[in-house]
């Protein structure tokens, strides 16, 4: 039966990558604004954007 | 703003000079009608020079999809002007509007107004094609924001707004927006604090499963103590940080000794975790651990729902918001662009149509007609001759003027307001809500309840027993879905205001708003339109109505003065053909003469046209300014100018008036107290000519007589008044437009329904009580299973969520239900 400490242990592990990922999202700001996101998804072309805005640039955000 | 609504005026001139019966072809870019073809390439229509360069920018910047995005998505745009945002580029501004800059990299974050599609954010997010030096923007679009990142080698601040304006994206620059933002850090700490509760919760509840199907038996002792170790690990930053505001909360109404409700909810945490450890450390149990990280879940839950900000809207507006960043000044030939806070008095400016007046100023030359309903409550426009005393915040409608400014920007008569008591203190204290109030009570029975229990139980059966008894009353009386009744109710009102579009500042308002018993209504911009003027011809008696070619000839007339009725009367009437004058002569305070082709024309106050042997005949049944019309030695009849009313703005104020005291104060002249008397009854107190001090201080007198004042206002006169009062409503014609500090943001057109917000405010606490009522019966069953000394870990982890979520349930039920009888929610 002791199978199940490391059978918890996995599960805890797993849920705390997406605990991290959750406290990403927050830190990124990615609550902050909810409506934008929902039109961008809607102009984006699939490929259209050859030229990336630099990648300097997007260390700030 | 000032931009937009330059636009739109234009816009609407534009329109009344096209025949009508023509369809003018619709710009392939912003849509407007253009007014020929010249401008037309490949088959599609321009209505301006502007327009069609963003076309051809766009197009080479392989940009085109923004027209597949949507049909007409542009934005009427103006010539480029980078001379106009040369002020941008001084240190003292700059440094002020960047959030970043190094030698690489500047950030900087604007508010664009004229955002209003997805093809918007499209174009603005592709900046970057259109100029090298652009690096990444990113538009929030509920903020109406762009937030870009430049290369300030490349590309000056100037440059940037330039190139914003000239895709028709012009940056709305205030004096207000100088002022740093605090950065909403709480906002992402509370979602961290709920996502580690939600974390903590459903891995407790996980492990804590065996327990509750007796699964113990044959798990054995050795998995208890893992499961136990790791139930209290996973609850101790689900206690420290995730309820850190409510023990700090709850120390703070201790030390002030009031009982708010964050206090027994404290009590119960902390007797939750304290029985947990104590149990699970003895081995004597196995605790309520994932009731405990259930319970600061919902409760977090309830903070979020509550705390739900309206992005666009800002109720900490001042007159810093209204004033534009940046005036034109005359140096010598040349104008140049200057930012307001640089401005020096005797600075010679250029004020354009539609532009702010932005410091008292002395008028040099041009005709100046400064309209101050915005500012005062005047309706009607003011004539001012050259060396007159110009004050801060009047808009020039007409031609351009030349001012000479007389004082710094902050010593104005308009912005001493803001030096008022009333903007200095706190408005709200959230002590009084109805949930603290009733936590007062509620505290002090909980903590006689436990130690009652604890008493009886140590006598009956030892120490241990009693010390349980007193825990578990704690636990089971922890206030959790009494503390969500208000945030969810207040919180689905709040939201299904909003769509509406009445917003408020936070859900509290709509306890106080409730309580109003007085209600205050300013007249121009609230119950009346700002700028409508309702203009209507009464033919003199056995005469017809005016034919075109008289139209004409009054409004040509018209049009030789810039006194504010003549300009009302010739925008009314149009102008098709341009009768040519002569002999125009203007006798101030009296009237216009003019002679077409031997024909003379006379336009004036019925009183002056009888002085000259021309009796208007019977007065016209309406309120109002009259100007009488005469042609050729005949009386043609009346013009009257009346200020038009809101929708339904009568029937509000006359169904509100027999249930509430009601007042009006108007910065304007008296002109229109008949028509306001007969509104609002005999009952009420109507003032006219009030400054802003005295609105404010008719509130205060108000309350002093023990009323719960409500302030319907719009302009910054009504500024003062809508601070003082309990509950400050603000009318705005547009949503996300200009509006001084408030509880309530009201788009204009639902004035009339002012009434059903009052009603479904009393509904909405009305729910409240019920709901407290709901919570107070689970709790009453918790604790008398709990003084019985029989409550289990699972009674508890079933009886917590149970009770919060029917609350919540019944919250957001019963408030949606309200609110559909009363029609202020559409589905």
């Amino acid at each position: 039966m002791s199978v199940i400490v490391i059978l918890i242990l996995a599960s805890l592990s797993v849920a705390l990558v997406f605990l991290g990922g959750f406290i990403w999202a927050v830190r990124s700001g990615q609550y902050e604004d909810t409506q934008t996101p929902s039109m961008r998804i809607l102009t984006e072309p699939e490929g259209a954007r050859k030229t990336k805005p630099t990648s300097d640039t997007d260390k700030l955000a | 703003m000032i931009a937009t609504s330059e636009h739109s005026l234009e816009r609407t001139a534009d329109r009344l000079l096209e025949p009508k019966d023509a369809v003018p072809a619709a710009c392939f870019h912003c849509g407007e009608p253009c007014r020929d073809e010249s401008l037309a390439r490949e088959g599609k229509n321009f209505c301006c020079q502007g327009c069609r360069v963003v076309h051809d920018l766009l197009a080479e910047s392989g940009l085109d999809q923004f027209y597949q995005l949507n049909e007409h998505p542009g934005v009427r745009v103006r010539p480029r002007q980078t001379a106009a945002w040369e002020f941008l580029d001084e240190p003292a501004v700059r440094d002020k509007l960047l959030d970043f800059a190094d030698d690489k990299m500047a950030r900087v974050t604007l508010e664009i107004p004229a955002i209003h599609c997805v093809a918007c954010v499209w174009l603005l997010e592709n900046l970057f094609r259109l100029h090298p030096g652009v690096g990444r923007s990113q538009v929030n679009f509920a903020r109406r924001e762009v937030a870009i990142s430049y290369t300030p080698a490349k590309l000056k601040l100037s440059e940037l707004a330039a190139l914003l304006d000239s895709i028709g994206y012009p940056p709305h620059l205030t004096l207000g927006g100088l002022e740093r933002r605090p950065r909403d850090g709480a906002r992402r700490r509370l979602w961290l604090q709920m996502g580690i509760a939600g974390f903590g919760f459903g891995n407790i509840m996980l492990i804590s499963l065996p327990a509750y199907l007796g699964l113990d038996s044959f798990s054995g002792p050795f998995f208890r103590v893992v499961f136990g170790a790791l139930s209290l690990a996973l609850a101790l930053p689900v206690v420290v940080y995730s309820a850190g505001d409510y023990w700090r909360s709850a120390w703070t109404s201790c030390r002030q000794r009031i009982m708010t409700l964050d206090v027994p909810i404290a009590l119960g945490l902390a007797a939750l975790y304290v029985q947990s450890a104590f149990e699970i450390l003895s081995r004597t149990g196995e605790g309520y651990l994932d009731s405990l990280a259930g319970l600061v879940f919902f409760l977090l839950c309830g903070r979020i729902f509550q705390r739900r900000a309206h992005d666009r809207i800002s109720f900490e507006r001042d007159y810093r918001n209204f004033f534009p960043l940046a005036a034109t000044r005359q140096a010598g030939q040349r104008e140049e662009s200057v930012a307001i806070s640089q401005l020096a008095v005797g600075d010679r400016l250029v004020i354009r149509h539609g532009e702010l007046i932005p410091a008292d100023a002395k008028l040099i030359s041009g005709p100046a007609c400064i309209d101050y309903s915005f500012v005062t409550g005047e309706s009607e426009p003011v004539s001012k001759q050259a060396g007159e005393h110009l004050q801060a915040g009047g808009k020039q409608t007409g031609g351009a003027i030349e001012v000479e400014t007389l004082r710094p920007v902050s010593q104005s008569y308009l912005t001493s307001l803001w030096n008022n008591d009333a903007f200095r203190k706190e408005k709200h204290s959230c002590l009084y809500s109805l949930t603290n109030r009733f936590s007062r009570w509620f505290t002090r029975i909980v903590i006689l309840l436990s130690l009652g229990a604890a008493g009886y139980w140590t006598l009956r059966s030892g120490l241990g027993t009693g010390l349980r008894a007193f825990t578990a009353v704690l636990i089971v009386a922890c206030p959790c879905a009494l503390a969500l009744s208000a945030p969810f109710t207040l919180g689905t009102a709040q939201r299904l205001l909003a769509r509406m579009n009445v917003f408020l500042r936070n859900i509290l308002v709509l306890e106080t708003m409730a309580r109003v018993d007085a209600i205050v209504f300013d007249k121009t911009g609230t119950l009346t339109m700002a700028e409508a003027t309702e203009v209507r011809f009464w033919p003199a008696e056995g005469h017809r109505e005016l034919t075109r070619e008289e139209m004409d000839l009054a409004s040509g007339l018209a049009r030789q003065s810039a006194h504010p009725y003549s300009v009302r009367i010739n925008r009314h009437l149009g102008l098709l053909s341009s009768p040519v004058f002569e002999h125009v002569r203007e006798v101030p305070g009296a009237g216009l003469t003019g002679v077409v082709s031997g024909r003379e024309i006379l336009l004036g106050s019925p009183a002056w046209l009888q002085r000259q042997g021309l009796p208007a005949g019977a007065c016209p049944p309406v309120e109002g300014s009259l100007v009488a019309l005469a042609i050729n030695g005949v009386c043609r009849g009346t013009f009257s100018l009346a200020s038009q009313a809101r929708d339904q703005a009568d029937s509000l104020v006359r169904n509100l008036a027999g249930r509430y005291e009601l007042a009006l104060l108007s910065g304007d002249n008296a002109r229109e107290r008949d028509r306001f008397r007969e509104w609002f009854g005999s009952g009420s107190r109507l003032h006219f000519n009030q400054s802003p001090l005295e609105k404010l201080q008719f509130i205060e007198r108000l309350q002093k007589a023990g009323r719960t004042v409500m302030m319907v206002g719009d302009g910054l006169n009504d500024a003062g008044a809508l601070r003082q009062s309990d509950v400050g409503v603000a009318v705005v014609e547009k949503t996300g437009a200009f509006s001084p500090a408030s509880d309530v943001i009201m788009e204009a057109t639902q004035v009339g329904r002012l009434g059903d917000l009052l009603d479904f405010s009393r509904q909405s606490v009305r729910i409240i009580r019920l709901s407290f009522a709901v919570s107070a019966l689970y709790n009453l069953i918790g604790i008398s299973i709990a003084a019985a000394g029989v409550l289990s870990p699972l009674i508890a982890a079933v009886l917590m969520p149970l009770s919060s979520v029917s609350v919540v349930l019944f919250a957001c039920g019963m408030t949606t239900w309200a609110a559909k009888s009363l029609n202020i929610y559409q589905s």
